[in-house]
């Protein structure tokens, strides 16, 4: 492939412009779910373009003591970050299977990227909040990581050890669904819950509590800049549901009851993180780390033993 | 009524202030996003952070000890931003005019863009406020562009 074809991947198809579409189209599911689950009528659906573009002609503010190159840098690299995501997902789901070996290990550092882009973020606006939210952020990663990276491990063992995200699906469409088994079945549900601290939501949106550290380090953030962070935040919500479908569901079908499954599956993962985000109190910081580290890891260890015995 | 105004008006971000009210106009607030009300329907947020806010949304009678933070928080909002007064304190001091610590009623202080009288306010006079607010901005959009 030229380098042409990877810019049009990245920026057009299906990076930048088709995943943030869509991510912005999933972002207002998730308000109108919310407001029908709270028994309101809810936004309408152009409601996120429309906050994004306002967003982009309004003024920007530099906050006094910032620094001023990591304050306007991070928002690009977190939006960077997830739309290298969502493209190598979706490339690698494409019909020719694209992609390379170890693209699932690329996978999981680039997911790390807007959260350490936003803490870059919240220090660099100097502002106490947002570097008390940057700080819960920062701790909210290293508990969320471990059972993430264990229910990962399943994945790849059941897989037959791969770590290309070409060979995972295919090797679903030989056998059977990864969760499909006990082992599979444990570790999806497991990252369930870190996806849901991944994308910061309550539970897990302590980061971010607008409630008690006002937006944490978004903060200090106006006009394009945080504009900038929406749109990575949108990317990256619409990405998750598709890295879950890709792991555990056997990938994106590109037949006509394929595509019919793939939706029903997207929205009812969506769903699931939607209610879990509309029922359930914002828990401290320590009781966070404290139920990451004990059940969701606990679970993902018994479901690495269950794949070692081939369950 | 350019594409501009048609945006803004669409997805106003509400910051509300409270400089020294009684907190009866904050709880009136708070209604507006309840399922009676709803005021996400229109895309108005209450927001927690000065600098996402399009709307600066000032209850109270604007105490001396509050003046400095409500000019330094109008200071910070994003431009194109708007100034509401809210209840009958925003509006005029209300029954506070004669005390020692109200000097100047906030439309002397900050411009006003918009008054919502009532002590206080219903839900329902709020929101008509807020719309009347749109109403003006597509009206004469040339004025508002501060």
């Amino acid at each position: 492939m030229n380098p042409l074809n990877y810019l049009v991947l990245f920026l057009v198809f299906p990076g930048f412009l088709f995943s943030g579409t869509m991510g912005l189209l999933v972002g207002w599911v998730d308000r109108k779910i919310t407001a029908r689950l709270q028994w309101r009528i809810g936004p309408p659906w152009y409601q996120n373009f429309v906050d994004i573009m306002k967003l982009f002609y309004k003024e920007t503010l530099v906050p006094e003591g910032a620094s001023k190159w990591v304050f306007f840098s991070m928002p690009l690299i977190s939006m960077a970050g997830a739309t290298l995501v969502s493209t190598i997902l979706l490339v690698s789901n494409g019909p020719a299977h694209g992609g390379f070996i170890g693209d699932l290990i690329v996978v999981v550092y680039l997911l790390v990227i807007p959260s350490i882009a936003l803490m870059l973020g919240g220090f660099a606006s100097g502002n106490p909040l947002a570097s008390l939210g940057s700080s819960r952020e920062m701790k909210l990663v290293l508990a969320y990581e471990l059972p993430f990276l264990l229910a990962l491990f399943v994945v790849i063992m059941k897989t037959g050890y791969t770590i290309r995200l070409g060979q995972i699906i295919a090797w679903q469409d030989a056998h059977s669904f990864v969760i499909a088994s006990a082992s599979g079945a444990i570790s999806f549900f497991v990252m369930i819950f870190s996806i849901q601290a991944k994308l910061g939501f309550i539970p897990f949106d302590m980061a971010e509590a607008e409630t008690e550290i006002v937006s944490g380090p978004y903060i200090e953030y106006s006009g394009r800049a945080l504009a900038m962070f929406k749109i990575a935040k949108a990317i990256l919500f619409f990405a998750m549901p598709i890295l879950l479908i890709t792991l555990y569901l056997g990938g994106i079908k590109f037949t006509v009851d394929g595509m019919l499954w793939n939706v029903l599956e997207y929205l009812l993962i969506l769903l699931i993180v939607i209610v879990i985000k509309n029922t359930n109190p914002r828990v401290r910081i320590d009781q966070a780390m404290r139920f990451f580290w004990r059940l969701p890891t606990l679970l993902a260890i018994l479901a690495v033993v269950l794949a070692c015995l081939g369950l | 009524m350019g594409l501009k105004e048609k945006i803004l008006t669409k997805s106003l971000y509400v910051f509300h202030l409270s400089s020294g009210s009684c907190n009866n106009c904050d709880i009136e607030i708070i209604d507006c996003l309840t399922p009676r009300y709803d005021i996400e329907r229109f895309g108005m947020v209450l927001v927690g952070s000065i600098k996402h806010a399009d709307v600066l949304l000032c209850t109270g009678s604007a105490n001396r000890l509050t003046v400095p933070r409500i000019k330094a928080l109008y200071e910070q909002m994003p431009k194109p931003g708007f100034v509401v007064a809210f209840g009958a304190c925003g509006a005029s001091r209300g029954l506070f005019k004669d005390s020692y610590n109200t000097g100047k009623p906030l439309d002397e202080i900050i411009p006003v863009d918009m008054y919502i009288p009532g002590c206080p306010p219903r839900p329902e006079a709020i929101m008509a406020g807020l719309l009347k607010l749109i109403g003006k901005l597509t009206a004469k959009p040339s004025l508002r562009w501060r």
